[in-house]
């Protein structure tokens, strides 16, 4: 589905470079989990993934499915089925989150060649999606984002993702500012979205949330390298003992 | 020569020529004689600073070439449809002036002992202080018509305004009377290229407790030359409530003067504007307060781009006595590219001591972090754009109360947002 290999990337604006070989290769139906000390460059690689301005790839390529990622605009990306869920969201005065959604989905699928959702299909399944999440009434009809607490806002993303069916789903610290039971939820959408066509890759700095969402494989980062990649057990070996052994182990 | 000299100079130029109307004699006479005291506005006047008027002193008008009028708006509102044809009503291309409620006649043929004689250039001479606007006292001098509107009741449905011009150089000008009775309620739609050089003026006098709903689109006419003035002066509880949407146009200025005389009513004007290349914008508005308790918004936005330039120039003045008044007031420019250019005069001045006054003004880009959120889920770029320009200006639309009204605007910005993607 997803294949990283050797992306290095560096900020347009200065000569820092952030990632420094990255390689990741995400089968149909995989959850990967990414951990890793803040700075590791985790967020960076999913703004690069979802084609975000002001980084540049100086070595390496990304492909979804084959197809060569980097060169792609960041709407065609998505409508390819990359999504990225913001580590933080952003907040859009003036548009309201349901012509949000709808605008987002019916590009989607005009890019793909496929005919406009009715608007009675639309809301129902806008309700059908937004009751499983316990989004109401009122946080549909609000602009994107403006005044929603921080655990809303994540709901919020996972909201578009159930609505815009991905296949390759990248989460970025959805889990971070949530409550527990905050995090069942969240954590029940991103589940019902499992299958076997669809993949994820789970960015997070706490092992807790893989509790919930059962990784396939966990990869550690640091200082914009995969340091080691193992299984569930290394995510428990990161809550028990912290990042500071594996970078010692490395060095 | 002197300040003065140069303007009285102006002045002769512009008039020679000129011969005032027939009817309102009285009225235009004294109109005539304070825009001689006045003069023509100059460059050197700080109310006309940002805006230079020498295409509007200029004794030709510059032909502005009629262009495509775009689809109609309010055309599935059941209204009492008027048009003016180079600034003169055509009975024949409109509906009859007959609307429950309501009296509705033409400056043109109104006859002598007129409801009207009395209102013709009251507000506007009263709005002559403490600033001067000789625009509008010229309007009042020379007007060639205009609609007289005596609302008695809650009128039947609005009354909606199309302009036509034939002529690429026609050079209009046009006053409207509107009277509210105490209790009425009266909405007022206008719209369409009035002309290549436009001065428009609207009084509009509400008594206690009047509604009055006033939205009116600028046509999309590349060179039009406009300068407009709305005088409203409102009693006790009454509602005043006026949007404008231009699009393109060479010059405009829309000067709003409204007056709160009597305590509890509440005022708000808006306005979106749209200039894309040789368009210079310029909504200057008065409000003064002279009654408890009174409300007053000015919400206008304008989205530039190739070297457009937008002015913003608002004044709340609260008198003494005008106890908790409560006034806001916000202008905003979106800039498009680098080469456009928002000014913008916020002003306060007041004499109560238990009253609340803000305003705020801003310009910059459009968000590049809302884009990038916007196209990560699959929006194209313009669209994208597009959608943020729309919510930029949705605060204005915001004040429109009819939804239907509302939804023909934002289709109208839309049009225009696509003919003017690149
Ligand atoms: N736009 C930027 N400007 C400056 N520094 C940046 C920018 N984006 C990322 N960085 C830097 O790159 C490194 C990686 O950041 P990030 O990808 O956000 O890490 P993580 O998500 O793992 O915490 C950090 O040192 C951060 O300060
Ligand atoms: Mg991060």
């Amino acid at each position: 589905m997803l294949e990283i290999k050797n992306l290095h990337v560096k900020l347009e604006e200065e000569d820092k470079q952030i990632l420094k070989g990255v390689t990741l290769s995400i089968g149909a139906g995989e959850v990967h989990a990414i951990m890793g000390p803040n700075g590791s460059g985790k967020s960076t690689l999913s703004y690069v993934l979802s084609g975000r301005d002001g980084y540049s790839v100086t070595d390496g390529s990304a492909t979804l499915d084959g197809a060569d990622l980097l060169a792609m605009e960041p709407e065609v990306r998505a409508a390819q089925g990359l999504f990225l869920a913001f580590q933080y969201p952003v907040e859009i005065p003036g548009v309201g989150n349901m012509t949000f959604l709808r605008t987002a989905l019916n590009a989607q699928r005009k890019t793909r060649g496929e005919p406009e959702i009715s608007a009675g299909d639309f809301l129902k399944l806008v309700r059908e999606k937004a009751k499983a999440l316990k989004i109401d009434a009122d946080m549909l009809k609000r602009p994107v984002n403006v005044g929603f607490s921080g655990g809303e806002k994540k709901r919020n993303e996972i909201l578009q993702m159930a609505m815009l069916e991905p296949k390759m789903c990248i989460l970025d610290e959805t889990d971070s500012g949530l409550d527990v039971d905050a995090m069942k939820l969240v954590s029940e959408g991103v589940n019902a979205l499992r299958s076997a066509g669809r993949s994820f890759l789970v960015i997070t700095h706490y092992q807790r949330l893989l509790d919930h969402i059962k990784p396939d494989v966990v990869h550690i980062m640091a200082a914009g390298r995969i340091i080691k990649t193992g299984g569930p057990e290394l995510a428990l070996e990161v809550e028990n003992n912290g990042y500071a052994d594996l970078l010692a182990e490395v060095q | 020569m002197g300040a003065a000299s140069v303007k009285a100079e102006a002045l002769a130029t512009r008039l020679g020529g000129l011969a005032l109307p027939d009817g309102m004699t009285a009225a235009r006479e004294t109109a005539l004689a304070r825009l001689s005291a006045m003069g023509l506005p100059g460059k050197r006047d700080e109310y006309w600073h940002y805006t230079d008027p020498s295409a509007l002193n200029a004794v030709q008008s510059k032909p502005a070439a009629v262009s495509d009028n775009g689809a109609a708006l309010f055309s599935g509102m059941d209204a009492v449809k008027l048009v003016f044809v180079d600034g003169v009503f055509d009975a024949a291309a409109s509906d009859d002036l007959t609307l429950s409620g309501v009296s509705l006649g033409c400056l043109a043929t109104a006859p002598a002992g007129h409801w009207a004689q009395t209102a013709y250039g009251a507000l506007e001479s009263a709005g002559q202080n403490p600033i001067a606007r000789p625009w509008a006292a010229f309007n009042t001098a020379f007007a060639s018509d205009g609609l007289l509107i005596h609302v008695t009741g809650k009128a039947a449905k609005p009354v909606s305004v199309t302009y036509l011009r034939r002529y690429d150089a026609a050079n209009v000008v046009l006053h409207h009377v509107i009277k509210l009775d105490a209790g009425a309620e009266f909405t007022f739609l206008e719209q369409g290229p009035a002309a290549a050089r436009l001065n428009h003026v609207i009084e509009i006098d509400l008594a206690e407790g009047a509604r009055f709903h006033h939205i009116r689109a600028q046509g999309r006419d590349l060179g039009r030359h406009a300068v407009t003035h709305i005088f409203a002066h409102l009693g006790a509880e009454a509602l005043f409530k006026s949007f404008t949407l231009t699009a393109d146009g060479a010059l405009t200025r829309n000067e709003a003067v409204i007056t709160f005389a009597g305590p509890d009513a509440k005022a708000h004007v808006a306005g979106a504007a749209m200039g894309d290349g040789a368009f210079h914008h310029d909504d200057t508005v008065f409000v003064t307060h002279a009654a408890e308790r009174c409300e007053s918004r000015q919400v206008f936005k304008k989205v530039l781009k190739h070297g457009a330039v937008g002015v913003f120039q608002g004044k709340i003045l609260v008198k003494k006595g005008a106890q908790k008044t409560d006034g806001y007031q916000i202008s905003q420019a979106l800039l498009l590219d680098d080469d456009s250019q928002f000014l913008a005069k916020p002003e306060l001045e007041i004499y109560a001591d238990d009253v609340k006054c803000s305003h705020g003004s801003t310009s910059g880009a459009i968000d590049d972090t809302a884009l990038f959120y916007l196209r990560s889920r699959g929006v194209p770029l313009r669209a994208a754009q597009s959608l943020l320009i729309l919510a930029f200006l949705a605060d204005t639309i915001a004040e429109i109360e009819d939804e239907a009204i509302a939804e023909d605007i934002r289709a109208q910005l839309e049009t225009w947002l696509a003919r003017h993607e690149s």
